[in-house]
């Protein structure tokens, strides 16, 4: 049998190399991934993002909890920061997810971000794809602790949850422009303490801030589509992951927002979006690749001594460097 | 992109000292590994489950409970259960030298006291895997 076969079985060790394979970006795992690619589109995928210490893993491990006591199978992947000196990785989601280890409904895989910037690693999504393709209904994709503009879980998720503990003040400013405008749900986690309702209430003025402007003004011209055509209102739920209160309000949350998703036709413009991102990757990777074969090294570095001499300008460099991309016919 | 060492650090049994592990995981990642760490107080069913689900090229155990004669055979057992009795693991901790020889047997590949230097846990792990 082969590993694509035995995953979609139920093999779980079969998956777990598969998605070795799948992270690696290997010839075999992109085989894979394009015989899988037909069975995806079927999990609600969920984006659990913040910064760093708002207590995402806790949180994420009671979500789980949840969900499974609701008869729901699911996996999980959790991203940390790859050590962009040494290019390895301390892998430490699953230390707070321990009562999750040996539950035979939940599949956990931790990644590392590998030098991708924006929250999640490259090959999230086709992990997460996947993960998708076998059979778990909800994936959740637990992002490295994000700062504002750590927006690429848009490109994997369905639904984002923003998780801030209180405290964070005038940080949420800084959240404004980045990831408080692709989240779903935000959660002010850690809520048993003093400082959680003035967060919530910073978060409002935040959020309303921004709908008085659509609504009176010069916003509103401009249709700021995403927020008013939706018509979800992005709610603000309070959470302690460690006392777990919250949760079982989270997680209906979590399935309204699907359900909305479903009946507004939000879903399918979310999946166009992230069709349209990944053909977009790809052709950068082909690209980027076809150019390694067609242009290579030593071309390149002659170019680059051209303009370090200053006989030409970069950008006609380049434009030349492309030449040999170009059949003749086209030219 | 290019495949990366993945190491499981674990501390089975119920002993509260992670202060070695967590050096030793440092070093690793320092050393280019991504090491998965799953922090104290892991069943054997626990380990062999994350290292299952993580694909690990090595598992390495921190026992200074005095436990190891116990805890290492049964990781075991729940490692072929799973089909991957094959993935080659390391102990570190307070291990008596007579013990060595019975855990080697068992199918450990080294054993790591008090005083190693790191660079011997990283040499070890790509030795092994060049096998």
């Amino acid at each position: 049998m082969t590993l694509v076969a035995a995953a979609l079985a139920g093999e779980r060790r079969a998956l777990a190399r598969l998605l070795s394979l799948v992270e690696n970006g290997a010839t075999e795992g992109r085989a894979a991934l394009a015989t899988l690619f037909p069975r995806t589109g079927h999990a609600h995928i969920i984006g659990i993002t913040g910064s760093p210490g708002a207590g995402k893993s806790t949180l994420l491990n009671r979500l789980a909890r949840e969900f499974r006591n609701r008869g729901q199978t699911l996996a999980i992947v959790a991203v940390d920061p790859t050590s962009p000196y040494s290019g390895g990785a301390l892998l430490g989601d699953r230390l707070r997810m321990r009562d999750l280890v040996t539950d035979e409904g939940i599949f956990i895989r931790s990644m590392a971000s590998r030098g991708h910037p924006g929250g999640v690693a490259y090959a999230t999504r086709d992990v997460a794809l996947t993960l998708d393709a076998v059979g778990f209904p909800i994936i959740l994709v637990e992002t490295v602790g994000a700062g504002q503009s750590q927006v690429d879980v848009a490109r994997v998720a369905h639904t984002i949850v923003l998780v801030e503990a209180p405290g964070m003040g005038d940080d949420i400013q800084a959240l404004k422009a980045g990831l408080m405008e692709i989240a779903d749900i935000l959660v002010v986690n850690k809520s048993d303490r003093a400082e959680a309702r003035q967060t919530v209430r910073a978060l409002q003025a935040v959020l309303h801030g921004a709908s008085a402007a659509g609504h009176h003004g010069p916003a509103m011209a401009e249709g700021e589509p995403e927020a008013f055509v939706g018509g979800w209102e992005v709610p603000i739920l309070q959470t302690s992951a460690l006392e777990n209160e919250g949760i079982a309000e989270l997680v209906d949350t979590i399935e309204e927002h699907r359900a909305y998703l479903r009946k507004s036709g939000q879903w399918g413009r979310i999946l166009k979006r992230h069709a349209r991102a990944e053909v977009e990757t790809w052709l950068q990777r082909h690209l980027l690749l076809l150019l390694e074969e067609r242009v290579g090294e030593a071309r390149l570095e002659e170019a680059v001594g051209v303009v370090l001499r200053h006989e030409q300008d970069p950008a006609t460099v380049a434009r030349e460097l492309l030449q040999p991309l170009w059949s003749p016919e086209e030219k | 992109m290019e495949k990366k060492i993945r190491v499981l650090m674990a501390k089975p049994g119920l002993d509260g000292h992670d202060r070695g592990a967590k050096v030793v995981a440092r070093a690793l990642r320092d050393a280019g590994m991504e090491v998965i760490y799953t922090g104290l107080r892991q069943t054997p069913a626990m380990v062999a489950e994350a290292a299952l689900q993580e694909d690990v090229d090595v598992i390495g155990l921190s026992i200074l409970s005095g436990a190891h004669m116990a805890l290492v055979p049964r990781i075991l057992e729940e490692l072929r259960q799973r089909g991957i009795g094959d993935v080659p693991m390391f102990v570190g901790g307070i291990v008596p030298p007579d013990d060595v020889p019975a855990l080697k047997e068992m199918g450990v590949c080294e054993v790591f006291g008090p005083g190693t230097r790191t660079e011997a846990v990283v040499a070890l792990i790509h030795q092994i895997l060049e096998q």
